[in-house]
């Protein structure tokens, strides 16, 4: 997703000279041609995050148009105060791409994963808030932030995730993407479960359970159309993030709040620190969020409800 | 100068008075710290900066950012003399339904650039715009005032590194050294001093004045406008300033005048 979004950036800055990219000293091997083609409009404003956001808006006051690259506890956690008031409050055009979302750096420890990130950006007023699950979607996504205006938070993985959607694919921001149709019930997924719901849908499938699939890319603000689609009888959400404010809360709300009282089952990471080292892969596994796991937990809760 | 100097100090009195008068029926606090840059906005909103109503929306003017925001209703008042806002605005200062909050708010009324309020955040952003300035080859300057406890903040010092690494010679700061912060004096809480070596050792140009002269801030700033790399004058200034049981009282950041020390206290400015 990271090739996705220098890829995008690239074609967005041939056309528009005010757009800048300001990293806090990451993008070692991602950036060099960009720098080169470009040096008017990258900076690398040093491991200074409070700085990044203070200086984008300033920019952005000017006239200017940013993105912001980090990894994300860095980027949004250590300055979510810069990110309050200069960014939103002044309801700025200050994008920032969130590198390493949930556990996607799960090798590098709890300093480095992401699992409270959506449930802080979405309580911010102003704020968009994008999970992209593959690459196509994420250079759509990209170009979208970039002409509207106000801020927003685009929460990527790393590199080398695989291809899933077909490049004729529109994206809207505040659009969910249905992937799959079934009368049985309903899948939300987000960001970078995408891959992993998509197979698990496929394979509940061949064991003759029919599931709608959406995937919600824009979880903030949320596509309320859903309440006007038929969601069968129960509905899991599916993030690789924690269970306090992310999609799962996010979708819980919309229904509940709108008189929808389906058996709601949330799979996503408990609230706690993890202290197991591992591949994502890995660490997916132990908590419940391979393809394999889902499929037992699913199986296990519609027992009954079938 | 454009203004006769003693237009500019009765001004300064003028100013004060009608701060005195807003605070005190907002029941509002933070007189110390907004009588200590008085002097400050003058110079700058009287001989300096190219800033009017008219060229507001404009991106070829100067910038100001008051990044000590809680001293507004000092900048509010001379954006009342300037024509910004209107007297029946100004009186509205934090009472309810009022746009001027006691920290400013961008977009509440023309005049404020940013909003401030929360240290620390306005060196970073007034960095961000002198170096839109230098993209855009705007020949404008962007001044930055901020508040000696404000230097507390490390943002303050990642903004200092970066407007000295990108030689920003458009940007100048105005550090308030009222050496007063929120529980008593600056150096007894957590020491500033040397602060002229520390900003020098971080490659600024160091100027030190008197904050309360209105001519020597005016011929300093005038001074700077060819520098290398960015600048920032240390203003001593006194907290309180202009009437004599306020100055150097830290009760004055906190506390809103009764009738009766408002009565006292503007007997002692006229």
């Amino acid at each position: 997703m990271r090739t996705a979004f220098v890829e995008e950036l690239t074609n967005i800055v041939k056309k528009d000279k005010d757009v800048i990219l300001i990293t806090a000293d990451m993008g070692y091997s991602v950036f060099e041609n960009f720098k080169k083609q470009f040096p008017q409009n990258f900076i690398n404003i040093g491991i200074a995050e409070a700085n990044m956001v203070g200086v984008a808006a300033g920019l952005c006051l000017g006239g200017k148009k940013i993105f912001l690259y980090t990894f994300v506890p860095f980027g949004i956690m250590r300055c979510f105060e810069q990110i309050r008031v200069d960014v939103c409050y002044q309801n700025l055009n200050v994008n920032i791409i969130g590198l390493g979302g949930g556990i996607t750096y799960g090798k590098e420890g709890s300093t480095h994963q992401a699992i409270e990130d959506i449930a802080l950006m979405r309580s911010l007023s102003n704020m968009i808030v994008l999970c992209p699950g593959d690459p196509i979607e994420t250079k759509a996504l990209i170009h979208e932030v970039i002409e509207r205006d106000g801020p927003s938070y685009i929460r990527i993985g790393k590199a080398g995730e695989p291809k899933i959607y077909t490049p004729e694919q529109k994206f809207t921001i505040g659009k969910n993407i249905k992937l799959n149709n079934g009368k049985d019930g309903t899948i939300f997924t987000t960001g970078n479960m995408l891959a992993s719901a998509k197979r698990l849908v496929a394979q509940l499938q061949q064991e003759g359970i029919n599931l709608n699939l959406y995937q919600v890319h824009t979880i903030k603000p949320l596509d309320k159309s859903v309440l006007n689609d038929e969601l069968g009888k129960f509905v899991f959400t599916i993030e690789e993030h924690s269970e306090i404010g992310g999609l799962g809360t996010s979708i819980a709300e919309l229904l509940y709040e709108n008189k929808i009282y389906l058996p709601f089952f949330k799979i996503s990471l408990p609230d706690t620190f993890i202290k197991e080292v591992g591949t994502q892969e890995y660490l997916r596994d132990i908590y419940g969020l391979s393809v394999n796991k889902m499929r037992d937990r699913i199986l296990s809760e519609i027992k009954n409800l079938l | 100068m454009v203004n006769d100097i003693k237009y500019l100090e009765n001004l300064a009195k003028k100013i004060r008075l009608k701060i005195l008068d807003i605070v005190t029926r907002a029941k509002s606090s933070h007189l110390g710290c907004s009588f200590s840059i008085v002097e400050i906005l003058i110079a700058l909103y009287y001989e300096i900066l190219d800033i009017t109503l008219e060229n507001w929306n404009l991106a070829n003017r100067d910038r100001f950012i008051l990044s000590k925001g809680h001293a507004c209703a000092s900048l509010y008042t001379i954006l009342w003399q300037k024509g910004f806002i209107t007297e029946t605005i100004l009186d509205t200062y934090c009472q309810n339904g009022s746009p001027l909050a006691a920290h400013p708010s961008l977009g509440a009324i023309p005049g404020i650039e940013t909003s401030t309020g929360s240290l620390g955040h306005g060196l970073s952003i007034g960095c961000g715009l002198a170096y839109t300035n230098k993209l855009n080859n705007i020949d404008k300057k962007v001044y930055v005032l901020i508040g000696d406890g404000e230097c507390n903040e490390g943002a303050v010092w990642e903004a200092a590194l970066f407007a000295n690494h990108y030689q920003l010679n458009n940007l100048i700061v105005i550090l308030d050294r009222n050496r007063l912060q929120g529980y008593g004096y600056t150096e007894e809480i957590i020491k500033l001093d040397p602060l002229h070596t520390k900003w020098e050792s971080f490659g600024w140009n160091v100027l030190r004045v008197n904050g309360h002269d209105i001519i020597t801030l005016v011929k300093t700033f005038k001074t700077i406008q060819n520098n290398e790399g960015p600048t920032i004058i240390i203003a001593d200034t006194i907290h309180g300033r202009g009437i004599d049981f306020f100055e150097n009282q830290l009760e004055w950041h906190y506390h809103s005048p009764t009738q009766d020390e408002f009565i006292k206290a503007r007997d002692a400015l006229i």
